[in-house]
């Protein structure tokens, strides 16, 4: 494989740099007026930009399609595949409709379930999970194979591979477990839950060194960018999987509009600056959550910028 | 707290049944063939299918993993995962996509650690192979009719292979 069929996060990584991504939630309609001014505010600021799959299981523009969108505005994706809703067949296809584009990073996760979202009268796919998934996407570029066993024509795509963790959720002592099945099965990036919590990510990451697996894998930790006491809240109550402490929802209570997305804002950075002092954290993920006009003060203020290798303006 | 759930969160007693019944079995691969293989699936299933849809919520997938998942039925999951619980998992242990359920792999976790195949739940389950749906996993079993992975990885993945240093987990 030569050193071209490597994406920038890969390489960003490869040299022991910090990485950063950032959340690109694809439109629901079919404008791409808003999603091109957050591709210009955003451009420069991440190393690669993850696009997500029908997120909380609500129609969304093709995770695929709006990964080609952005590799033809010159931004670098990060492919989110759920198994949710597709079988192997259509999954492997749009690998190759990615490794067609040039799309080199892909991140396999199981989805949130239909019931969580607005379609949940509609059939679950489940043929494959995620930790079969990014095994398969590994078969595909180490050994030419598709699942079925036939050889890929040609060439064997080249895949950078992600995977995802939630440090939170139950069973706690489990969960460093699980992600020693994905790097097992192949992942080489871990992107995580949104952390609120940071005592426990704390100790999570420190199980997840005393096993070796930070040398395995790099983890990107999850930042989120609050721009409410209401969308807090939003997360703590009605989304599966985050855990939201008391103390972080008071920083936001009873404060004015403004003040409330400032504070969020500063949420955000103390925990990123954290977050990256904690052994076998490799870089962050920000999931800006409608604020994406924030995240460049962000990643400056931080001290990611300019990115190191994706060539910023 | 019904019987059914008293009988699931003590493992042990099944798993010793689930050892005689894998002696047993191991011992018929021959009389499996001369009946036929779909036949004698069918006929199996007849007994294998209804005992383990009362007691463990079979969902016939046709190849049974209940041993190595602390005898609790991965494909009672919405999202029928093989390989551990999601993210999904409320704070109470509840399942997202239902409330009112507790999610699987936590009770099969914790279920797990009171057999002696406590370390199995880290095995890589590979992706079911959906022709075995509705067949005997009774007879697979005893013809050792489990096909490598459809991936091609030939071995069987560990969790607790990738730990370093290795060992203890």
């Amino acid at each position: 494989m030569s050193p071209v069929d490597q994406s920038t996060l890969e390489r960003t990584l490869a040299a022991g740099h910090r990485a950063v991504a950032i959340e690109m939630t694809p439109p629901i309609g079919p404008n791409s007026g808003a999603l091109r001014h957050r591709i210009e505010t955003l451009r420069g600021f991440a190393d690669a930009f993850n696009v997500t799959d029908n997120q909380t299981a609500k129609v969304h523009a093709s995770s695929l399609a709006v990964s080609i969108l952005l590799r033809q505005a010159g931004l670098e994706p990060v492919l989110q595949l759920t198994c949710r809703d597709r079988n192997r067949l259509g999954l492997q296809s749009d690998l190759i409709g990615a490794a067609l584009w040039g799309i080199t990073n892909v991140v396999a996760l199981s989805g949130d379930h239909p019931a969580c979202g607005d379609h949940a009268h509609v059939l679950p796919v489940s043929d494959i999970d995620s930790v079969n998934l990014v095994r398969l996407i590994c078969v595909m570029r180490d050994g030419q194979r598709f699942d079925s066993g036939r050889l890929i024509p040609k060439q064997a795509p080249h895949f950078f591979v992600g995977a995802v963790a939630n440090p939170f959720a139950p069973p706690l002592d489990y969960r460093p477990y699980r992600l020693a099945k994905k790097v097992a099965a192949g992942a080489q990036f871990i992107q995580t839950q949104l952390i609120f919590n940071l005592a426990r990510f704390r100790e999570y990451m420190s199980r997840v060194v005393d096993m070796g697996l930070h040398e395995q894998v790099a983890i990107l930790a999850g930042i989120g960018l609050v721009p409410s006491y209401d969308l807090a809240r939003h997360l703590r109550e009605n989304v599966a999987g985050i855990d939201l402490p008391d103390d972080v929802l008071d920083r936001l209570t009873g404060l004015s509009r403004e003040d409330q997305a400032k504070a969020g804002f500063d949420l955000a950075i103390e925990i990123a600056e954290q977050a990256l002092q904690i052994e076998g954290v490799r870089g962050i993920h920000i999931m800006p959550m409608s604020t994406s006009d924030r995240v460049p003060e962000m990643v400056r203020a931080l001290g990611l910028y300019p990115r190191p290798l994706s060539g910023s303006e | 707290m019904s019987i059914r759930s008293v009988v699931l969160d003590h493992p042990a007693p099944l798993v010793w049944l689930w050892e005689a019944l894998s002696r047993l079995l191991r011992a018929l691969p021959g009389a499996f063939r001369r009946l036929g293989i779909e036949r004698s699936s069918r006929w199996v299933g007849v007994v294998e299918h209804p005992l383990k849809r009362a007691v463990f919520g079979c969902r016939e997938c046709g190849q049974c993993v209940l041993h190595t998942t602390g005898m609790t039925c991965p494909m009672t999951c919405p999202k029928e995962l093989r390989n551990g619980p999601c993210g999904g998992v409320c704070r109470d242990g509840k399942c997202e996509a239902d409330p009112e359920m507790d999610c699987v792999w936590v009770q099969a976790i914790e279920r797990a650690g009171r057999t002696r195949y406590a370390l199995d739940v880290h095995l890589v389950n590979p992706a079911p192979d959906w022709r075995r749906r509705g067949r005997s996993s009774w007879v697979g079993y005893a013809l050792e009719a489990n096909e490598p992975l459809a991936g091609g990885g030939e071995t069987p993945l560990s969790a607790l292979d990738v730990l370093q240093p290795p060992g203890a987990p």
